[in-house]
């Protein structure tokens, strides 16, 4: 469904920040976009959502994203980013929701329906006519997934979906990732969320991918994980002493 | 909380206070908008010694916040940055203008102070109409009421998208702050040597976070086309509202109620 064909960029010339990636990401697939800090994680994404452009081809459903069929594209991809402040900038909860299906010519009633339908599934019928001011970090970042989830995308795109979460929020947020029956795609640091949530792993290092493979396998090689300025997940590695 | 962090507050109350409901609240936005406009330009329209005329402009403030349940406090709260600067205007004309234009007693009133008082209601009166209009109605509602009123997409786009960035720039300006004041404390406001810095580094900030916001727009669906709030369609009933409102100012205009009481009274 997703396909990366020999794709570079760089920022400046001389300082490449991906170099010939290739790698296919099949329709229902959880895969986890792991590395350091730098790794291209993120320009992935962005080249992906034709927010960046680079060299190569990138093909959503055999369509290759470009500037021409980024609406048709931009349609079936949702993106939570990583700060959820930058993503809900309507006041409320309910208005932020109803954002994109309105965007995407529903009518006010449909785009309503489709919001209940999103926030029932997600148990946050509470915050529909909250302001998104008001709302604590772990509900701003449900609230924000349940933003994109509202476009009925058929790919959902998450940066560090656990980043400055609580446990509590956390696991509230994985198992709602769990729960998704979509095509996902999360880069992380959160190493133990990708194992919970991701059945499949691509190490990035240094804009190429070094490994690519079942999570249960590659997030228990230390050496690799080491290798590419990683640890072992807390969960595989043990309480410490 | 910092001046920052308590301004961002303030301006979200702003939307709060919007979507309560009252009878002013549920008026049509444009009736609201035009309404204001005209109470504005009806107020800016007195001769700046017409105090008497002035006054009575009072009553149309004085009818919102009784049927919007705002507490007047609220709005003199709320401007209470604004109003002394409006306040200051007229300052000193009693020294340029010293013709004694009336008597109280003893005492003599000059052109100078009555010009200064009449530009000073103008102000505060011109200041609580556009803060009611503010207070009683969602920002999307009043957009909606602009394209209804065929005001250009492109500045009404613009006008709420600079409403919501405003809220942006002020939180990136209340990071900075506080982690400028944590390494500098005990210092007053932000050093002179470190205000070149500091606005460039803040545009920066905002430039950034505004690009992710536009590209989180971007992403879902946003193309250069706003949905603002659903409101009514105009209606008579509306027409005939904004009609009875500038008819009211109108008659406030014209007939001097000041004086017209006082004759009551002196017979």
């Amino acid at each position: 469904m997703i396909e990366f064909q020999h794709v570079s960029f760089a920022y400046e010339k001389d300082r490449p920040v991906l170099r010939d990636l290739s790698f296919r990401i099949e329709k229902g697939e959880a895969v986890g976009l792991i590395g350091a800090n730098g790794a291209g994680k993120s320009s992935v994404m962005k080249l992906l959502l034709g927010l960046l452009q680079g060299e190569g081809k990138i093909l959503v459903d055999g369509v290759e994203v470009r500037k021409d069929t980024l609406a048709e594209i931009r349609r079936k991809l949702g993106f939570v980013l990583q700060n959820s402040d930058n993503q809900m900038f309507m006041p409320t909860v309910y208005e932020d929701m109803m954002f994109a299906p309105l965007n995407y010519m529903l009518t006010r009633e449909e785009a309503e329906a489709r919001v209940d339908a999103v926030l029932a599934r997600l148990h946050l019928e509470h915050l529909k006519h909250r302001y998104n001011h008001k709302i604590s970090g772990g509900e701003k970042r449900m609230a924000a997934i349940a933003t994109v989830l509202a476009m009925e995308p058929e790919a959902v795109l998450m940066d560090e979906p656990t980043s400055a979460l609580d446990p509590y929020n956390r696991r509230i947020v994985i198992n709602t990732i769990r729960e998704l029956d979509q095509t996902r795609i999360i880069t992380s640091h959160d190493l133990d969320m990708i194992l919970d949530t991701c059945d499949r792993v691509i190490l990035l290092s240094e804009g190429r991918i070094v490994a690519d493979g079942k999570a249960s396998v590659l997030l228990r090689d230390r050496e690799l994980l080491e290798r590419n300025r990683m640890e072992l997940p807390l969960s595989i590695m043990g309480r410490p002493e | 909380m910092n001046k920052m962090q308590k301004a961002i507050t303030e301006l979200a109350e702003m939307d709060e206070l919007a979507a309560q409901s009252s009878p002013v609240h549920s008026l049509h936005p444009a009736v609201k908008l035009i309404a204001a406009v005209a109470y504005i330009l009806v107020t800016l329209s007195f001769d700046k010694y017409d105090l008497g005329g002035l006054v009575p402009m009072v009553l149309w403030p004085v009818l919102l916040f009784q049927f919007s349940d705002i507490d007047v406090r609220t709005c003199f709260y709320k401007l209470r940055i604004v109003l002394p600067l409006v306040m200051a205007v007229g300052l000193f004309n009693p020294f340029f203008d010293k013709t004694v234009l009336l008597r109280l007693g003893n005492l003599p009133v000059t052109g100078g102070f009555l010009s200064m008082l009449t530009l000073m209601l103008k102000g505060v009166f011109c200041l609580m109409a556009s803060f009611l209009l503010m207070a009683t109605t969602p920002i999307d509602n009043l957009c909606a009421a602009l394209r209804q009123l065929h005001v250009p997409k492109m500045l009404v786009t613009l006008l709420l998208l600079t409403y919501r960035y405003v809220g942006v720039m002020t939180d990136e300006l209340a990071v900075m702050t506080d982690a400028y004041h944590l390494r500098a404390p005990g210092q007053k406001g932000i050093h002179i040597s470190a205000w070149g810095s500091f606005l460039g580094q803040l545009l920066l900030r905002s430039m950034d976070r505004a690009q992710e916001l536009y590209s989180s727009m971007l992403l879902r669906g946003y193309h250069q086309h706003f949905h603002y709030a659903d409101i009514k369609p105009f209606r008579k009933r509306d027409a005939v509202t904004i009609a009875l409102c500038i008819g009211c100012f109108l008659v406030l205009r014209s007939v001097r109620i000041a004086e017209v009481l006082g004759r009551i009274v002196v017979r």
